[in-house]
Protein backbone atom coordinates (compact mmCIF):
# COMPACT_ATOMS: atom_id res chain seq x y z
CA UNK A 1 0.00 0.00 0.00
CA UNK A 2 1.33 3.39 -0.94
CA UNK A 3 -0.20 6.74 -0.17
CA UNK A 4 0.42 10.44 -0.02
CA UNK A 5 -1.26 13.52 1.43
CA UNK A 6 -2.28 16.43 -0.74
CA UNK A 7 -4.39 19.48 -1.19
CA UNK A 8 -7.21 19.75 -3.68
CA UNK A 9 -6.38 22.53 -6.12
CA UNK A 10 -9.48 22.42 -8.28
CA UNK A 11 -10.98 20.94 -11.38
CA UNK A 12 -10.18 21.56 -15.01
CA UNK A 13 -10.07 19.55 -18.19
CA UNK A 14 -7.37 18.14 -20.40
CA UNK A 15 -7.25 16.52 -23.83
CA UNK A 16 -6.13 12.93 -24.17
CA UNK A 17 -4.20 11.60 -27.15
CA UNK A 18 -7.43 10.92 -29.08
CA UNK A 19 -8.52 14.52 -28.59
CA UNK A 20 -11.27 13.61 -26.12
CA UNK A 21 -11.76 15.94 -23.18
CA UNK A 22 -11.28 14.41 -19.73
CA UNK A 23 -12.53 16.18 -16.59
CA UNK A 24 -9.76 16.12 -14.00
CA UNK A 25 -9.17 17.17 -10.42
CA UNK A 26 -5.76 18.64 -9.80
CA UNK A 27 -4.16 17.81 -6.44
CA UNK A 28 -1.01 19.33 -5.02
CA UNK A 29 0.41 16.22 -3.39
CA UNK A 30 3.46 15.94 -1.21
CA UNK A 31 6.24 16.09 -0.52
CA UNK A 32 5.30 14.04 2.55
CA UNK A 33 7.46 12.57 5.28
CA UNK A 34 7.14 9.29 7.10
CA UNK A 35 6.91 10.72 10.61
CA UNK A 36 6.42 7.51 12.51
CA UNK A 37 5.99 3.80 11.92
CA UNK A 38 3.30 1.65 13.46
CA UNK A 39 4.48 -1.90 14.01
CA UNK A 40 2.76 -5.21 14.72
CA UNK A 41 4.77 -5.62 17.91
CA UNK A 42 4.11 -2.23 19.45
CA UNK A 43 0.80 -1.11 17.96
CA UNK A 44 -0.81 -4.34 16.74
CA UNK A 45 -0.91 -3.28 13.12
CA UNK A 46 1.40 -2.04 10.41
CA UNK A 47 1.13 1.53 9.23
CA UNK A 48 2.92 4.79 8.70
CA UNK A 49 2.17 8.27 9.89
CA UNK A 50 2.55 10.76 7.08
CA UNK A 51 3.19 14.46 7.56
CA UNK A 52 2.42 17.10 4.99
CA UNK A 53 2.85 20.81 4.39
CA UNK A 54 5.67 22.68 6.00
CA UNK A 55 4.65 25.57 8.25
CA UNK A 56 6.30 28.10 10.53
CA UNK A 57 7.34 26.54 13.84
CA UNK A 58 5.07 28.90 15.77
CA UNK A 59 2.02 27.32 14.16
CA UNK A 60 2.58 24.14 16.15
CA UNK A 61 2.63 23.52 19.86
CA UNK A 62 5.62 22.13 21.70
CA UNK A 63 4.29 18.59 21.76
CA UNK A 64 3.87 18.54 18.03
CA UNK A 65 7.30 20.05 17.47
CA UNK A 66 8.91 17.54 19.78
CA UNK A 67 7.20 14.66 17.98
CA UNK A 68 8.53 15.92 14.62
CA UNK A 69 11.98 16.75 15.91
CA UNK A 70 12.65 13.11 16.76
CA UNK A 71 13.58 12.38 13.16
CA UNK A 72 14.74 15.92 12.33
CA UNK A 73 11.59 16.68 10.43
CA UNK A 74 10.41 20.20 9.54
CA UNK A 75 7.26 21.51 11.24
CA UNK A 76 4.31 19.95 9.41
CA UNK A 77 0.68 21.01 9.44
CA UNK A 78 -1.01 17.69 8.83
CA UNK A 79 -0.36 14.24 10.25
CA UNK A 80 -2.38 11.31 8.92
CA UNK A 81 -1.92 7.55 9.11
CA UNK A 82 -2.20 4.96 6.41
CA UNK A 83 -2.10 1.20 6.77
CA UNK A 84 0.64 -0.71 4.99
CA UNK A 85 0.92 -4.40 4.13
CA UNK A 86 3.44 -6.93 5.41
CA UNK A 87 5.86 -6.51 2.56
CA UNK A 88 5.94 -2.71 2.47
CA UNK A 89 9.07 -1.21 3.92
CA UNK A 90 9.30 2.42 4.97
CA UNK A 91 11.91 4.26 6.98
CA UNK A 92 11.12 6.96 9.48
CA UNK A 93 12.15 10.30 7.98
CA UNK A 94 11.70 9.03 4.44
CA UNK A 95 10.40 11.55 1.91
CA UNK A 96 7.47 10.61 -0.31
CA UNK A 97 6.67 12.49 -3.50
CA UNK A 98 4.05 12.18 -6.22
CA UNK A 99 6.56 10.14 -8.17
CA UNK A 100 5.23 7.02 -6.43
CA UNK A 101 2.22 7.14 -8.74
CA UNK A 102 2.26 6.54 -12.47
CA UNK A 103 -0.17 7.65 -15.15
CA UNK A 104 -2.94 5.12 -15.73
CA UNK A 105 -2.83 3.75 -12.19
CA UNK A 106 -6.01 3.53 -10.08
CA UNK A 107 -6.23 5.35 -6.76
CA UNK A 108 -8.72 6.01 -3.97
CA UNK A 109 -8.99 9.59 -2.79
CA UNK A 110 -10.20 10.35 0.73
CA UNK A 111 -11.46 13.78 1.65
CA UNK A 112 -13.89 15.60 3.90
CA UNK A 113 -17.03 16.50 1.97
CA UNK A 114 -18.37 20.03 1.93
CA UNK A 115 -20.69 20.66 4.87
CA UNK A 116 -24.31 21.34 3.94
CA UNK A 117 -25.58 21.94 7.45
CA UNK A 118 -29.06 20.73 8.41
CA UNK A 119 -30.46 19.62 5.07
CA UNK A 120 -33.95 18.49 4.15
CA UNK A 121 -34.86 15.19 2.53
CA UNK A 122 -34.91 16.61 -0.99
CA UNK A 123 -31.28 17.70 -0.86
CA UNK A 124 -30.03 15.01 1.49
CA UNK A 125 -31.66 11.89 0.06
CA UNK A 126 -32.92 13.00 -3.34
CA UNK A 127 -36.61 12.72 -2.41
CA UNK A 128 -39.04 14.05 -4.99
CA UNK A 129 -40.80 17.29 -4.43
CA UNK A 130 -44.55 17.46 -4.03
CA UNK A 131 -46.94 19.48 -6.19
CA UNK A 132 -46.81 23.25 -5.95
CA UNK A 133 -50.47 23.53 -6.99
CA UNK A 134 -53.73 21.53 -6.86
CA UNK A 135 -54.66 22.86 -3.46
CA UNK A 136 -51.34 22.05 -1.81
CA UNK A 137 -49.77 24.42 0.62
CA UNK A 138 -46.46 24.25 2.49
CA UNK A 139 -45.82 20.68 1.27
CA UNK A 140 -43.47 21.24 -1.60
CA UNK A 141 -40.34 19.85 0.02
CA UNK A 142 -42.01 17.79 2.77
CA UNK A 143 -40.88 14.14 3.06
CA UNK A 144 -44.40 12.65 2.79
CA UNK A 145 -45.46 9.70 4.90
CA UNK A 146 -42.81 8.30 7.20
CA UNK A 147 -44.57 5.03 8.02
CA UNK A 148 -47.81 3.25 8.80
CA UNK A 149 -50.26 3.75 11.70
CA UNK A 150 -50.87 1.83 14.94
CA UNK A 151 -49.02 -1.18 13.56
CA UNK A 152 -46.09 -0.81 14.21
CA UNK A 153 -46.86 2.48 15.99
CA UNK A 154 -43.37 3.82 15.57
CA UNK A 155 -41.01 5.01 12.87
CA UNK A 156 -38.55 2.41 11.65
CA UNK A 157 -34.90 2.87 12.47
CA UNK A 158 -32.87 4.13 9.58
CA UNK A 159 -35.83 5.98 8.04
CA UNK A 160 -34.31 8.65 5.81
CA UNK A 161 -35.13 12.06 7.21
CA UNK A 162 -33.75 15.58 7.33
CA UNK A 163 -30.53 16.10 9.26
CA UNK A 164 -26.90 17.01 9.06
CA UNK A 165 -25.34 16.52 5.66
CA UNK A 166 -21.76 16.65 4.48
CA UNK A 167 -18.60 17.47 6.45
CA UNK A 168 -17.95 13.74 6.64
CA UNK A 169 -15.07 11.56 5.48
CA UNK A 170 -15.78 10.35 1.94
CA UNK A 171 -13.71 8.09 -0.29
CA UNK A 172 -13.83 8.33 -4.06
CA UNK A 173 -12.76 4.91 -5.24
CA UNK A 174 -10.88 3.74 -8.29
CA UNK A 175 -10.03 7.06 -9.88
CA UNK A 176 -7.62 6.98 -12.77
CA UNK A 177 -4.38 8.93 -12.51
CA UNK A 178 -4.19 11.12 -15.60
CA UNK A 179 -1.13 13.22 -14.95
CA UNK A 180 1.86 13.22 -12.61
CA UNK A 181 4.20 16.18 -12.40
CA UNK A 182 6.96 15.50 -9.82
CA UNK A 183 8.55 18.90 -10.49
CA UNK A 184 5.55 20.86 -9.30
CA UNK A 185 4.23 18.11 -6.99
CA UNK A 186 1.01 17.93 -8.98
CA UNK A 187 -1.26 15.01 -9.61
CA UNK A 188 -4.43 14.89 -11.71
CA UNK A 189 -7.10 12.24 -11.38
CA UNK A 190 -10.08 11.68 -13.62
CA UNK A 191 -13.34 12.88 -12.14
CA UNK A 192 -14.31 14.65 -8.95
CA UNK A 193 -12.77 14.35 -5.50
CA UNK A 194 -14.58 14.97 -2.18
CA UNK A 195 -14.10 18.26 -0.40
CA UNK A 196 -13.59 21.93 -1.06
CA UNK A 197 -10.67 23.47 -2.89
CA UNK A 198 -7.71 23.67 -0.57
CA UNK A 199 -9.02 20.74 1.48
CA UNK A 200 -6.75 17.95 2.68
CA UNK A 201 -7.00 14.72 0.71
CA UNK A 202 -5.33 11.35 1.15
CA UNK A 203 -4.44 9.55 -2.07
CA UNK A 204 -3.99 5.81 -1.76
CA UNK A 205 -3.55 2.86 -4.04
CA UNK A 206 -7.02 1.65 -5.04
CA UNK A 207 -8.36 -1.17 -2.86
CA UNK A 208 -10.65 -2.57 -5.51
CA UNK A 209 -8.56 -2.64 -8.66
CA UNK A 210 -10.18 -3.10 -12.07
CA UNK B 1 -3.93 27.70 -5.20
CA UNK B 2 -5.84 29.30 -8.03
CA UNK B 3 -2.55 30.18 -9.70
CA UNK B 4 -1.59 26.55 -9.76
CA UNK B 5 -4.81 25.73 -11.56
CA UNK B 6 -4.28 28.61 -13.93
CA UNK B 7 -0.86 27.29 -14.80
CA UNK B 8 -2.44 23.93 -15.60
CA UNK B 9 -4.86 25.64 -17.92
CA UNK B 10 -2.33 27.79 -19.67
CA UNK B 11 -2.49 27.02 -23.35
CA UNK B 12 0.26 27.18 -25.88
CA UNK B 13 -0.66 29.55 -28.70
CA UNK B 14 -1.41 27.25 -31.59
CA UNK B 15 -0.19 28.53 -34.97
CA UNK B 16 -3.11 26.75 -36.66
CA UNK B 17 -5.60 28.83 -34.69
CA UNK B 18 -5.77 32.52 -35.63
CA UNK B 19 -7.49 34.99 -33.30
CA UNK B 20 -11.24 34.82 -33.89
CA UNK B 21 -13.92 37.48 -33.51
CA UNK B 22 -17.68 37.15 -33.59
CA UNK B 23 -18.89 37.74 -37.13
CA UNK B 24 -15.84 36.28 -38.83
CA UNK B 25 -16.47 33.88 -41.66
CA UNK B 26 -14.28 30.87 -41.05
CA UNK B 27 -13.55 27.47 -42.44
CA UNK B 28 -12.82 24.99 -39.65
CA UNK B 29 -10.96 21.84 -40.59
CA UNK B 30 -11.97 19.10 -38.16
CA UNK B 31 -10.23 15.78 -37.81
CA UNK B 32 -12.80 13.01 -37.80
CA UNK B 33 -11.86 9.57 -36.52
CA UNK B 34 -13.86 6.73 -38.03
CA UNK B 35 -12.74 3.44 -36.56
CA UNK B 36 -9.03 3.53 -37.23
CA UNK B 37 -9.19 5.85 -40.21
CA UNK B 38 -8.84 9.57 -39.93
CA UNK B 39 -10.02 12.29 -42.30
CA UNK B 40 -10.42 16.04 -42.27
CA UNK B 41 -13.80 17.63 -42.76
CA UNK B 42 -14.23 21.35 -43.33
CA UNK B 43 -17.08 23.32 -41.82
CA UNK B 44 -17.62 26.85 -43.10
CA UNK B 45 -19.81 29.50 -41.54
CA UNK B 46 -20.03 32.58 -39.35
CA UNK B 47 -18.58 32.71 -35.83
CA UNK B 48 -21.64 33.37 -33.70
CA UNK B 49 -20.06 33.46 -30.29
CA UNK B 50 -16.88 32.74 -28.35
CA UNK B 51 -17.26 31.74 -24.74
CA UNK B 52 -15.31 30.33 -21.81
CA UNK B 53 -11.69 30.94 -21.02
CA UNK B 54 -8.40 29.13 -20.91
CA UNK B 55 -8.50 25.60 -22.20
CA UNK B 56 -12.29 25.53 -22.02
CA UNK B 57 -12.81 28.19 -24.68
CA UNK B 58 -15.43 27.22 -27.25
CA UNK B 59 -16.76 28.95 -30.32
CA UNK B 60 -19.93 28.35 -32.28
CA UNK B 61 -20.07 28.48 -36.05
CA UNK B 62 -23.39 28.87 -37.87
CA UNK B 63 -23.95 28.01 -41.48
CA UNK B 64 -26.95 27.54 -43.70
CA UNK B 65 -26.91 24.00 -45.04
CA UNK B 66 -28.93 22.72 -47.96
CA UNK B 67 -32.68 23.48 -48.03
CA UNK B 68 -32.06 26.54 -45.88
CA UNK B 69 -31.53 24.57 -42.69
CA UNK B 70 -29.41 26.42 -40.17
CA UNK B 71 -26.62 24.31 -38.67
CA UNK B 72 -24.63 25.40 -35.64
CA UNK B 73 -21.55 23.58 -34.45
CA UNK B 74 -19.62 24.33 -31.31
CA UNK B 75 -15.92 23.57 -31.20
CA UNK B 76 -13.36 23.59 -28.43
CA UNK B 77 -10.87 26.21 -29.52
CA UNK B 78 -7.85 24.31 -28.23
CA UNK B 79 -8.94 20.85 -29.27
CA UNK B 80 -6.23 18.84 -31.00
CA UNK B 81 -8.98 17.66 -33.34
CA UNK B 82 -8.98 21.02 -35.08
CA UNK B 83 -6.55 20.68 -37.97
CA UNK B 84 -6.68 24.40 -38.76
CA UNK B 85 -8.99 27.39 -38.92
CA UNK B 86 -9.03 29.72 -41.91
CA UNK B 87 -10.47 33.18 -41.46
CA UNK B 88 -12.01 34.09 -44.80
CA UNK B 89 -13.60 37.40 -43.91
CA UNK B 90 -14.02 39.76 -40.96
CA UNK B 91 -17.30 41.49 -40.33
CA UNK B 92 -18.50 44.46 -38.39
CA UNK B 93 -20.31 42.98 -35.37
CA UNK B 94 -21.70 45.21 -32.64
CA UNK B 95 -22.33 42.47 -30.11
CA UNK B 96 -20.41 39.54 -28.70
CA UNK B 97 -23.14 36.96 -29.32
CA UNK B 98 -24.80 37.13 -32.71
CA UNK B 99 -27.91 35.20 -31.73
CA UNK B 100 -30.02 37.52 -33.86
CA UNK B 101 -28.70 35.70 -36.91
CA UNK B 102 -30.93 32.77 -35.99
CA UNK B 103 -34.05 34.74 -36.72
CA UNK B 104 -32.80 35.93 -40.07
CA UNK B 105 -32.34 34.29 -43.44
CA UNK B 106 -30.96 35.21 -46.81
CA UNK B 107 -30.01 38.82 -47.35
CA UNK B 108 -31.07 39.89 -43.85
CA UNK B 109 -28.46 37.57 -42.31
CA UNK B 110 -25.56 39.39 -43.97
CA UNK B 111 -22.95 41.18 -41.93
CA UNK B 112 -21.07 44.29 -43.01
CA UNK B 113 -17.52 43.39 -43.95
CA UNK B 114 -14.65 44.89 -42.06
CA UNK B 115 -11.41 45.16 -43.98
CA UNK B 116 -8.40 44.76 -41.72
CA UNK B 117 -4.75 45.00 -42.49
CA UNK B 118 -3.12 41.63 -42.06
CA UNK B 119 -1.00 41.47 -38.91
CA UNK B 120 2.29 40.79 -40.70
Amino acid sequence: MKGILGKKVGMTQIFDERGDVIPVTVIEAGPCFVVQKRTKERDGYRGIQLGFEEVKPKRLNKGQLGHLRKNNMPPLRYLREIRISEKDEYEEGQKITVGIFTVGERVDVVGVSKGRGFAGTVKRHGFNRQPKTHGQSDRERAPGSIGSTTTPGRVYKGKRMAGHMGNARVTAQNLQVVMVDPERNLLAVKGAVPGARGGLVIIKEARKQG
Amino acid sequence: MTDLLKSMERVEPNPAIPPLRPGDTVRVHVRIIEGDRERVQPFQGTVMRIRGGGINTTFTVRRIASHGIGVERTFLLHSPRLEKIEVLRHAHARRAQLYYLRGRRGKAARLREKRVQSQE
